[in-house]
């Protein structure tokens, strides 16, 4: 059989498998396309009925959006913390990254020197059920409280030694580690991005915040 | 030797279909409780233990289900003459991804805490066998009406299925169903029962139930002729 017909044998074996997945991708763009945005916005009122659990002293009506460039030089949406008597508190980082199974998406509260984790909330997650999606639970997120984002956190098997270091989920080594390393490269990426924004003053208080 | 297999694979189908046709209405009938798809053939078993300890996620879980066989159903029956035998299993495939991420979607659009709430299993209905099953059996060789009606007669089975058990769970379990108090203020809620062992309890002892009555119910057949 010759490169040609042979060619020609695969296309005529194939051809509906082919135009069926372009098909189905043509519709699932289009479904995407209409409901992200709901979606999104789902995620955003989930995001402000949080805060006040992830920054302590929180009023999440008075947060402010910014957009800060990150080290990768994407484009990044964060929130500063306000508290009642318009005072800055802290921030919320979004952050999502690869788990076990699929993405996992986070909300990251730091406090207002971005210097120490002060809460931590799974705001997405098809881990392993019964295991990875322990990582949604208070147990576990509570071991992030108070970490310090000086050095990357570690994640260990045992009852954490030094400062930097977060006890895995038993069983769920993977989706810890994932949960660790996505804090981990969201501080990194954007810790000094919103320091330099902050010092440079005119961009923390105005929903563009671009320099 | 192409055009062998063909004739090949249409004698295979002439002959299964000659052998075995259920109308449309008995495909209804047989998928509600006949071939119940969790009571009789014991298919879908992980939606069926995972998320009956209440009756909002159960049904949720069925009416996402029951869209997803349906569309399957309907989709995989307008093109069965188009199907080649070994490429079959990857259509289907392809066909249930497809509509269980659209349902995905939509719940997590508009019903957004509950989509949190079943988590992994709405994409997990992708690996549900009750859906290639009836790909295999009935849609690639029956036509868009038989097709139609089996999908909806299984999904009718299946939600049964699961409202039976998670009815179980949640009275027990919460005291509650679909969220509403219906035993007395002093029912010390059984949390096992909203726990992992009580999905295995509640679906043992419902399944013996059922092949009692299945079993009672042919002896008297028997002795009725």
């Amino acid at each position: 059989m010759g490169q040609e017909s042979k060619r020609q044998g695969y296309i005529r074996q194939a051809w509906l498998v082919i135009l069926l997945a372009v098909l189905y991708g043509g519709g699932l763009a289009g479904v995407q396309r209409a409901l992200s945005d709901k979606i999104a916005e789902n995620k955003r009122n989930e995001t402000y009925h949080v805060i006040p659990a992830l920054v302590r002293g929180a009023d999440a009506a008075s947060t402010v959006e910014l957009t800060v460039t990150g080290k990768d030089g994407r484009e990044a949406r964060v929130y500063q913390i306000m508290d009642a008597a318009g005072g800055h508190v802290g921030w919320v980082l979004p952050a999502g990254g690869q788990g076990f199974a699929d993405r996992i998406e986070l909300l990251i509260g730091l406090d207002a020197g971005l210097s120490t984790i002060t809460g931590l909330y799974v705001l997405e997650q098809k881990e392993t059920p019964g295991l990875g999606d322990y990582i949604t639970g208070e147990s576990f997120r509570s071991r992030f409280q108070g970490k310090p984002t000086d050095t990357p956190l570690v994640v260990v098997q045992s009852d954490p030694t030094a400062e930097n270091e977060v006890r895995a989920l038993t069983g769920a080594t993977i989706s810890s580690t994932s949960v660790s390393g996505i804090v981990n490269a969201a501080v990194a990426n954007l810790k000094e991005p919103i320091q330099r924004q902050a010092a440079s003053g005119g961009g923390l208080a105005s929903p563009e915040g671009g320099e | 030797m192409a055009a062998w297999h063909r004739l090949k694979a249409e004698s295979d189908r002439d002959l299964i279909m000659a052998q075995d046709e259920p109308t449309a209405l008995e495909r209804f009938i047989r998928g509600i409780l006949p071939e119940n798809p969790v009571y009789r053939q014991l298919l879908g078993m992980c939606p069926t233990l995972a998320v009956t300890n209440g009756m909002q996620p159960a049904m949720t879980m069925a009416c996402a289900t029951a869209f997803v066989l349906i569309c399957a159903n309907i989709m995989i029956s307008l093109i069965r003459g188009l199907l080649k035998p070994h490429l079959r299993i990857l259509v289907f495939t392809l066909t249930i991804a497809t509509f269980v991420t659209i349902a995905d979607k939509f719940l997590a659009a508009s019903m957004y805490d509950m989509s949190k709430q079943l988590g992994p299993y709405v994409p997990l209905i992708i690996v549900n066998c009750l859906i290639i099953s009836r790909c295999e059996i009935c849609a690639s060789k029956q036509g868009l009406g038989t097709a139609a009606a089996d999908g909806i007669g299984m999904s009718l089975g299946f939600a049964l299925a699961l409202a039976s058990i998670a009815t179980v769970r949640e009275i027990l379990g919460s005291g509650t169903w679909f969220g509403l108090h219906v035993m007395p203020g002093s029912w010390p809620a059984w949390g096992i029962m909203v726990l992992p062992p009580g999905a295995f309890l509640t679906l043992g002892l419902l399944l013996g139930a059922a092949e009692w009555v299945a079993q009672k119910r042919a002896e008297r057949a028997k002795e009725g002729k």
